[in-house]
């Protein structure tokens, strides 16, 4: 289901573009609303969210798809925590679906995924592991980095267990946009990857955009 | 199905817990003794655990949503944990995740320890920091398990169900260890089954000596990902076999 957002962009307290193969950190305080906007269309912004006050609680992709009982994310879905909190709740949405079982590109599956050689492409964990390297006062390593959503991919599942990635559903100017439960660490990568059609071979800027609580 | 043979053998209860480090080369077999099963699973690397078992690559490497012969499990570093080498249930689910003390008492009542002892309704995901803390493991190390017996299908439009049959009595799935790698497990309740009472299916663990990885073998054949999965453990192991990732 498709719905638009009342909120314009002009009266956001926070807009940043956000290129592609690049990450993006920032914390969200509760009420806060976060749209992230697919400026050119068919790109994947790889997103992973982190309770502010215990990092360690963070967002669960398998809990998310237990508690919605759907496999894809789309508007009214509650992103849930791996202590089965609501984090985040999607409020407007012009794509439909939104993937959260593919996970990231890593240069390691990579490897595993097209050829040994590709291990040194440019992959989403890099830019997660250089942001929590060079923004090291939100206290997170490795070992925090886990399953992620997929906003504006399509990764479609049937019945008899398929899974393929297929081409996006997402457009130009498209835009997920969910409203804080609590107060979250937001860590985007702006998926680099240039081997399967989640960014249509061609990855583009996403925008960023933050209203305040009403 | 071969019949290597089995070195260890116990049967653990259901709402139990274990772990112990598979080395490369070994055989688990798990057996639904009953029927209905469903046993929490997963992987670290024992030299460095911020390598652990990876649900999404694991699917995405070989484009399924479920898991059955022939499919390996990966880790996030793009290395092979464990194959699964033989099947007869043709459905295990790595999307649903674990559950937890809330839902087990939402669900059928939390029995404490002090009233029904060992007889109590513990949950998958205590059992997995139980487990987990025995080799410095918290909450930040969790990632998405799989369950052994339990089939979560998804409609035509995502809706996913739970499916109480998928497991006969004496349903097993044997997994071959590819590195060395530590396993913790738990026979608690999937978090979607929907059984009246607190279920408590137990299951046999056994442990033996697998054959050999055969240049035909049907995991490393099952898709040309598998192949690129075996040659990184290759790699891994290039300089002492079980040096656990130390250099030559």
């Amino acid at each position: 289901m498709l719905k638009e957002s009342t909120l314009s962009p002009e009266s956001a307290s926070y807009r940043q573009v956000v290129p592609a193969g690049d990450y993006w950190i920032k914390r969200l305080e509760k009420g806060e609303t976060f749209r992230i906007v697919d400026l050119e269309g068919n790109q994947a912004a790889d997103t992973l969210f982190f309770s502010a006050d215990d990092p360690a609680e963070r967002y669960s992709a398998v809990d998310t798809i237990r508690a919605g009982g759907n496999v894809y994310l789309g508007l009214g879905t509650k992103l849930m925590s791996t202590e089965n909190n609501p984090m985040l709740e999607i409020v407007a949405d012009l794509v439909g679906q939104h993937d959260t079982i593919g996970g990231a590109c890593a240069t390691e599956s990579n490897t595993v995924r097209y050829a040994l050689e590709k291990r040194t492409m440019h992959a989403c964990r890099d830019s997660w592991l250089l942001a929590v390297a060079e923004r090291d006062e939100f206290k997170l390593t490795k070992r925090d980095i886990t399953h992620n959503i997929n906003f504006f991919m399509n990764v479609p599942v049937t019945p008899d267990g398929g899974l393929t990635f297929a081409d996006g559903v997402s457009g130009p100017g498209k835009y997920v946009e969910m409203r804080a439960l609590m107060d979250v660490i937001v860590l985007i990568s702006n998926c680099p990857q240039l081997n399967n059609p989640c960014n249509a071979y061609n990855p583009t800027p996403i925008e960023v955009i933050i209203w305040d609580a009403v | 199905m071969t019949h290597p043979a089995m070195l260890y053998e116990t049967v653990i209860e259901g709402g139990k817990h274990w772990s112990f480090t598979a080395r490369r080369g070994m055989l688990l077999r798990l057996t639904d003794i009953e029927g209905g099963a469903n046993v929490g699973m997963l992987f670290y690397n024992p030299a460095n655990t911020l390598e652990r078992y990876n649900a999404p690559d694991t699917l995405k490497c070989q484009h399924t949503f479920r898991l059955t012969r022939g499919h390996c499990l990966y880790s996030d570093m793009g290395r092979i944990f464990c194959s699964i080498v033989a099947d007869t249930v043709g459905w295990h689910d790595t999307v649903a995740g674990n559950i937890d003390k809330a839902m087990v008492a939402e669900r059928w009542g939390n029995k404490s320890y002090q009233d029904y002892k060992n007889g109590w309704t513990q949950n998958g995901h205590d059992a997995f920091m139980v487990e987990g803390g025995k080799y410095g493991l918290g909450r930040r190390d969790l990632a998405a398990n799989v369950n052994w017996f339990s089939k979560v299908v998804p409609a035509a439009d995502g809706a996913i169900g739970f499916d109480p049959s998928n497991s006969p009595a004496g349903s097993s799935v044997d997994l071959r260890f590819e590195m060395d790698t530590l396993v913790l497990l738990h026979t608690c309740p999937h978090p979607m089954n929907p059984a009246a009472d607190y279920p408590r299916n137990a299951v046999m663990i056994q442990l033996g000596k697998a054959d050999p990885v055969a240049a035909d073998d049907y995991c490393l054949n099952f898709r040309p990902e598998n192949g690129r999965g075996f040659q990184n453990n290759e790699i891994y192991h290039l300089c002492g076999a079980d040096a656990g990732g130390h250099s030559c």
